[in-house]
């Protein structure tokens, strides 16, 4: 098989499986459905693999494959480039692809839309890998759209749930803002350019760089204003401020979801474009401000909220937005591969949150609230040890992957020249010490402490299966909520958990392998991986850098061995930041719960706001959507009714039948008539003929 | 040139007249139930046709009998099509025909002559065999349409058409005269040569051409000369109908490049503008027209009248697009009006023509399928994407925008939006309205088929219209490459 075949091959085999579970999921059945669908992720990770090791031994290839279609001089192709960039982004989506596939077996056993799942997962599988393999703008936005609309799509999976499609309407609106930025930016690309193609427009991008944007009343630098209508796409689609708000509502999804699209991969593909495009952010200093402090206010505030969490999923949610602002500053920074490298380790320890949680969730027969749990290390060894593991790599321990990948990036926005750099690298170093507080907050809730299940809900029917229908019947008793709804979301999830006397038992293997498995990169890669990922020469064909931002190259020089690294770690201010955060939320929640419901009492109206998530839905509620519904009833009032049904169309309906009326009359059935008529046509192209002599 | 290469070039006519004289006869020995012998013959010579024309095809152009002929690419596809199409409407009006006591040999022959003349119009090189070919055609559609002796409205049609087509004859050899005498030739070769080396009275060359381009707008159905086209597709019986509403358009799109195109390329700036005015007019009087319509034959009547006004957009924007573009609205407009009559005649039945609108509502209910086949064809001829009939004007359109002609493209657009109005109509009537009758429609295994062949062809066609594209491009480049 050729290389190029194989390339084909990959994102194809995962739409295979999506077909098949998806199209004739009835006629496969369960069993047949998911083996198919993990058979060809299995298949695309295998390839993965042998790709890497091709491009390892230095065979890059750039090419398209399909030519869409021409107009003009713009072709539209689907084409793909593999670089070590490229690669190292498909082994990370097939890799955690396939681990929440097998985890979905177990998590989705009693759920009726089983084959549908899978169908849904391996064509996300298929978009993302489309959008990381292309080379060309089109065909990243076709990979783009796809991942947005299989999202929202899972979102919504459990659709007669009100909260689900209220949070799957919100995820596709706020993603709509987005990607009208994107597309913008790729328009002004095709506009200047002529071309899609990334290596063409690269390369032609030199010759651009004091050019003005052609917008109208807007002075801007064509490429900051391309770099930042390109990034306004990664802020929705990687949940950046302030369009951050759809994410944490995205959790009325099933977990596995959450772990593969919310977390891993489909929220990383802004970080992954934004290191792309990097030899067009290296252009622009004002872009790379703007995305520094975009990520510092995104890591910083969004941290804060998960303090105030008690629902299990949103605190992971929250620290997700968290991290994924922590990659934005390090894009800022110039250091696009921290970025990069980041994701990759982020995204084995989230997922394995992600999943631990939900491996929690299935223990607590669905009940999501970390109020009803506690002590729960003792029935779940496998999810607590993992946890553990996952949480600490989260906070940066030192030696676990999370610390190699976040040290960086705080070290690197030390570094950097830009002018805000200073603020943002105080902003990174709060952000650590809240992490650590949240992150061992909900940890310490779920493992360890009181047993408080089995208590609060005597009143419910004890039920011993936990599928949906019930779910979704009790559910539809209960009205959706403009606003906020996260407490309802929880009380409506109280008649789930456990009855009383219930104990948690640990889940089936297919849960804890993936965990298992997902455990041993987010220990070991970040050791593994940070020398020939950051310093060595891995990224030196797939990111640019410009001579002006080197960040890197200074860390470089400090850099002596991921050894040392871990080392000299215990010496810096962000472990003792960590270290600071874990031992106060440990008084906090293990010594003296008290003292936190003291605070909140005192600190009412800060609570209130972090509760309130800084009123940013209840803005968009307010704002966007009754403004835009108020607008909308304007229009459709006078717009519609009066001008356009009233004066345009049944106005020129009007015309059109009178007119037919009279004409009709001309055919009148008599042969003279229509001899005249045809005499005087000719008479008429005779003297037609005069004027043009 | 010898005789013998001379037939070779003509072998697919040669064939056709020695079987529809065989057929004349065979015909006689046949009786009642046996019409169905003259049936299949008729549909094996057509395929006979089918076989010798692709097989004498030959590369290049080749002209023969004394500069009279021509076989060219162009003409090898107009003919196979027209071939298709003839035997389209067979197999669509059998059942209509045997109800009526209509399903005689003189109208399979008749219809075989027609034919006959089409391709002789098509492969004309000389104004002689274009006339010949012509009046062939007109005559055998003549008595076609007076076949059914009793019926007064049928022989009042016949009546007209022939009247009327005498007329424009009249036109048309009058026109060719002047241009004889401006030229001194009628070959088309021959007269194109002279326009270009300047020896022609101008004078005398223009007024001819005035009078040949109303003989083409009558055979067209284009306005002014359009008054026949209503009352003779309403009057004659559906299966005639159907035969002139469909092949002889082929054929007269082969006479206007002959004749305009390929002989009085040069005199392009002054017929440019006859059929400009003639287009806009037809694309306006036909659509708005067709609104106050409530019999369907006479809707699709001026419906046609439309469409042959946007195939004159096409060869009036002047260029090899625009030409291989009304070549390709040609085509598929007969492909659209094969499955809209034979519709007429699959929902007919004995003592019931099914030619009012009101006869096709709540079709959906009554046969869904036949109501989707109807749907695709309407939204064809609407030009709703993604049907053929959309890409079809939509290639009409991007010829005349190219040479400029901005305003002729808007109104254009305009005028077929007012007709989406009665194309989705019919729509509808079948999808929303409640049937009036229930009875069940009866219809025939072949006919069936062939409507799902028709319809699915409209979309299929227009989801990948390249082919047809390329090969419209290919021939009309290689019939003017002579020049």
């Amino acid at each position: 098989m050729s290389m190029q075949s194989t390339y084909l091959m990959v994102p194809a085999a995962p739409l295979i499986g999506a077909i098949a579970a998806g199209l004739f999921g009835k006629v496969l059945g369960r069993v047949w459905s998911h083996r198919i669908t993990i058979l060809m992720v299995a298949v695309a990770f295998g390839l993965s693999v042998s790709i890497f090791n091709d491009v390892m031994a230095g065979h890059t290839f750039n090419g398209s494959v399909y030519t869409w279609m021409t107009t003009g001089d713009t072709r539209f192709e689907v084409g793909f480039l593999i670089d070590r960039l490229t690669v190292m982004m498909m082994l990370v989506v097939t890799f955690v692809s396939l681990m929440v596939h097998i985890y979905t077996i177990g998590y989705m056993q009693e759920d009726p839309g089983y084959q549908r799942f899978f169908s849904y997962i391996s064509l996300f599988t298929f978009s993302m890998l489309m959008l990381v393999m292309s080379n060309n703008f089109m065909q990243l936005f076709f990979g783009w759209e796809a991942v947005g609309l299989v999202s929202y799509l899972l979102i919504g999976f459990w659709f007669t749930r009100p909260t689900a499609i209220y949070a799957n309407l919100k995820a596709f609106l706020v993603n709509r803002v987005g990607d009208f930025g994107f597309l913008l930016g790729i328009g002004l690309v095709l506009m200047v350019f002529g071309t899609l193609d990334y290596a063409s427009v690269f390369a032609a991008a030199g010759q651009h760089a004091a050019d003005m944007a052609p917008i109208p009343g807007i002075s801007a630098n064509l490429i900051t204003a391309i770099c930042i209508l390109l990034f306004i796409g990664a802020m929705g689609k990687s949940a950046q401020f302030p369009l951050h708000v759809w994410l944490p509502d995205s959790m009325e999804g099933p977990t596995p979801i959450s772990a593969l699209i919310h977390a891993a991969t489909m929220v990383t593909a802004g970080i992954f474009m934004v290191a792309r495009m990097s030899p067009l952010y290296e252009m622009s200093e004002a872009a790379l401000s703007f995305v520094m402090v975009i990520g510092a206010i995104t890591a910083l505030f969004m941290g804060f909220l998960g303090i105030v969490q008690h629902d299990i999923k949103r605190v992971v949610a929250y620290s997700t937005l968290s991290q994924l602002g922590y990659m934005t500053v390090a894009l800022g920074a110039s250091a696009y591969s921290v970025a990069v490298f980041h994701l990759m380790t982020h995204a084995f320890f989230k997922a394995l949150l992600f999943l631990a949680a939900g491996s929690v969730i299935i223990g607590m027969h669905h009940d999501q609230d970390m109020r009803n749990m506690g002590g729960l290390k003792k029935y779940m060894p496998i999810t607590w040890i993992t946890s553990l593991i996952g949480s600490l790599a989260l906070i940066g321990t030192p030696f676990f992957s999370g610390f190699y990948s976040k040290d960086s990036i705080i070290e690197a926005v030390g570094l950097s020249h830009l002018p805000v750099a200073g603020v943002v690298h105080v902003a990174v170093l709060i952000g650590v010490f809240v992490t650590a507080f949240y992150s061992f907050r909900m940890y310490f809730l779920v493992f360890h402490g009181e047993e408080r299940f089995g208590k609060a809900h005597d009143d419910h029917h004890a039920h011993d299966a936990h599928g949906h229908d019930d779910h979704a019947a009790h559910a539809d008793a209960h009205d959706a909520h403009d606003g906020d709804h996260d407490d309802e979301e929880v009380s409506h999830d109280h008649h789930h958990g456990l009855a009383p006397g219930q104990k948690p038992h640990e889940s089936p293997w297919v849960v804890t392998l993936p965990l298992v498995l997902l455990a041993i990169p987010s220990v070991a890669i970040g050791f593994i991986a940070i020398e020939p990922m950051l310093f060595g020469h891995y990224f030196t064909d797939a990111i640019f850098i410009s001579e002006h931002h080197e960040a890197l190259h200074e860390m470089h020089e400090e850099f002596h061995g991921a050894v040392a690294m871990g080392l000299h770690a215990f010496t810096s201010l962000p472990f003792w930041l960590a270290l600071a955060g874990v031992l106060t939320s440990w008084f906090f929640y293990m010594k003296r719960p008290d003292i936190p419901e003291a605070i909140k009492q005192r600190f009412s109206c800060i609570h209130n706001m972090l509760e309130e998530k800084y009123f940013f839905d209840r803005f968009n509620d307010w704002f966007f959507a009754s403004g835009a519904r108020g607008a909308s009833r304007f229009l459709w009032r006078f717009g519609d009714v009066r001008l356009i049904d009233g004066l345009v169309v049944n106005g020129s309906a009007w015309l059109v039948g009178r007119v037919s009326g009279v004409v009709r009359h001309v055919q009148s059935g008599y042969i003279y008539h229509y001899a005249f008529a045809m005499i005087t046509g000719v008479f008429v192209l005779l003297t037609i003929r005069n004027w043009f002599e | 040139m010898n005789l013998a290469t001379n037939l070779y070039h003509a072998g697919a006519e040669v064939f056709l007249l020695t079987m529809v004289c065989v057929i004349l006869i065979a015909d006689l020995f046949v009786a009642g139930r046996g019409k169905m012998f003259t049936y299949m013959m008729v549909q094996l010579t057509l395929l006979g046709c089918s076989f010798i024309t692709v097989a004498t095809h030959t590369d290049g152009v080749a002209i023969v009998f004394s500069n009279m002929y021509v076989d060219d690419l162009m003409s090898d596809v107009l003919k196979l099509l027209a071939y298709l199409a003839v035997s389209m409407m067979l197999v669509y009006s059998r059942t209509y025909l045997l109800t009526r006591g209509l399903f005689s040999g003189e109208f399979m022959s008749l219809a075989l002559f027609a034919l006959l003349g089409m391709m002789v119009m098509i492969s004309a090189s000389h104004f002689l065999t274009l006339y010949l070919g012509l009046e062939l055609l007109s005559l055998s559609l003549y008595a076609m349409v007076a076949l059914q002796r009793d019926s007064a409205v049928a022989t009042e049609a016949a009546m007209k058409y022939f009247i009327l087509g005498a007329l424009a004859s009249g036109l048309l050899l009058y026109g060719m005269s002047m241009i004889y005498g401006a030229t001194g030739s009628l070959e088309i070769y021959k007269i194109s040569d002279a326009i270009e080396q300047g020896v022609y009275n101008k004078q005398l060359l223009v007024f001819g051409l005035v009078f040949v381009v109303s003989g083409l707008a009558f055979k067209l159905g284009a306005v002014p000369f359009h008054m026949w086209v209503p009352d003779v597709y309403h009057g004659a019986p559906t299966p005639m109908t159907l035969l002139i509403g469909s092949a002889p358009k082929l054929a007269a799109f082969a006479f206007v490049m002959r004749i305009l195109v390929e002989a009085l390329q040069p005199l392009a700036i002054q017929w440019s503008s006859m059929l400009a005015i003639m287009a806009i007019l037809s694309i306006a009087i036909g659509n708005l027209s067709a609104i106050a319509q409530t019999n369907i034959k006479r809707m699709f009547a001026y419906s046609t009248i439309a469409h042959m006004g946007y195939l004159l957009l096409g060869v009036l924007s002047g260029t090899i697009e625009g030409y291989s573009s009304a070549m390709f609205y040609a085509v598929t407009y007969v492909l659209m009006t094969l499955g809209g009559f034979g519709m007429i005649m699959l929902m007919s039945r004995e003592g019931f023509e099914a030619d009012n609108l009101s006869d096709y509502k709540g079709l959906n209910q009554r046969s869904p399928w036949l109501a989707f086949m109807m749907l695709l064809l309407m939204f064809s001829m609407a030009g709703v994407p993604p049907t053929v009939g959309f890409y079809a004007k939509f290639s009409v359109l991007q010829a005349v925008v190219q040479t400029g002609h901005f305003a002729l493209a808007i109104i254009a657009v305009l005028f077929s939006l007012v007709g989406a109005f009665f194309y989705l109509r019919v729509v509808k009537l079948m999808y929303f309205d409640t049937p009036e009758s229930h009875e069940p429609i009866q219809y025939q295994a072949d006919t069936s088929l062939l409507i799902t062949f028709n319809g699915l062809g409209v979309l299929f066609l227009g989801i990948l219209p390249g082919t047809l594209m390329s090969i419209c491009a290919v021939s009309v480049q290689q019939s003017l490459l002579l020049h």
